[in-house]
């Protein structure tokens, strides 16, 4: 498979969003370093677990000095979808062994969308790989260079890498609040959180809102 | 081993297991329209959560600090349709500003 940005409209997308979203993977970077991870922690957390908002609950929460387990379960909740993406994605790629493992490794949010934009399984395939690809290898780049650019400065405060990362969870929510409902989600779990946060160790306030979405969920 | 190495491998092991479940089970296993609803809402409650802890906490007590400008700041360029590093960078500088001024 060619990859050509300029001919074909597929690849240009796919390039756009690999790129766009590599470079997020900077603030990831800076965040696992504010959080106390080292480079090497943090990289791994690019390379193996990739998926961004897990990787930002992780080191969020360990930051936060919550416990493991805490921040295994809210990144396994948070890497759910991506088991809806594979259901979507498995019939269209027809894979199995060892191309199914690396297929699997790179079904996120933005090989998934871009797949199911295109018209024919042909382009979603390409959408799908191009994308994917893409974004593991600019995500994991500026991963690095986000880490080594954070370890480099003292005080994270000081560049202002403490509001960066909440800023960087707004990033990722906002496009998921379209009604009014999913803003009252919003507030509601907000406010279950911080109410959480004083009596319960940190991690617990976090997780505890899933039951918010399994409320809000049971009826339509 | 430490909390934060038990964290990035378990993590990966979930994560990488539920990619590799949903290319490997039946369609119809996840395709239930409460489990669905159910699970759009997750990352929603799961990020604002987040986005709470990270803005008004520090070491489990509610603050009010220099956070708060940056995460405003950040929902405004959101709301003027930023692109995301800027929607970042923005908040960045501007608790930092802060943060280094009072």
């Amino acid at each position: 498979m060619f990859i050509n940005p300029k001919t074909n409209p597929v690849d240009r997308t796919a390039l756009s969003v690999a790129f766009t979203v590599g470079l997020y993977g900077a603030a990831f970077g800076a965040a696992g370093i504010t959080a106390g991870f080292s480079i090497l922690q943090t990289c791994l957390l690019s390379l193996l677990l990739f998926s961004g908002a897990s990787q930002f609950a992780v080191v969020g929460i360990m930051g936060a000095g919550g416990t493991a387990i805490s921040a295994i379960a809210t990144a396994t909740l948070l890497g759910f979808r991506n088991a809806l993406y594979g259901i979507q994605m498995a019939p269209i790629l027809k894979v199995t062994g060892i191309k199914r493992i690396l297929s699997a490794q790179i079904t996120i949010d933005e090989s998934t969308a871009v797949a199911t934009l295109q018209e024919n399984d042909s382009d979603r395939r390409r959408g799908f790989y191009v994308t994917g690809i893409g974004v593991y290898v600019f995500w994991n780049l500026f991963t690095y260079l986000g880490a080594l650019g954070a370890s480099a400065i003292g005080d994270p405060a000081a560049w202002g890498l403490d509001a960066a990362v909440p800023a960087a969870f707004c990033g990722l929510v906002w496009p998921r609040i379209k009604k009014k409902r999913e803003f009252l989600i919003t507030a509601a779990a907000i406010a279950l959180a911080l109410l959480l946060t004083p009596i319960t160790p940190a991690g617990v306030p976090i997780i505890t809102t899933v039951i918010l979405a399994v409320i809000f969920g049971w009826k339509k | 081993m430490t909390a934060i190495w038990m964290a990035v491998i378990g993590a990966s092991l979930t994560a990488f297991l539920n990619k590799y479940i949903g290319h490997s089970v039946p369609e119809k296993w996840l395709d239930r329209p409460r489990f669905k609803r159910i699970n759009t809402l997750v990352p929603i409650v799961l990020l604002s959560a987040l986005v709470g802890i990270q803005t008004f906490t520090q070491d489990s007590k509610l603050v009010i600090d220099q956070r708060l400008a940056g995460v405003a700041v950040a929902l405004i360029a959101l709301k003027f349709k930023a692109p995301f590093p800027v929607v970042v960078i923005s908040a960045a500088i501007t608790s930092a500003g802060i943060y280094n001024l009072l």
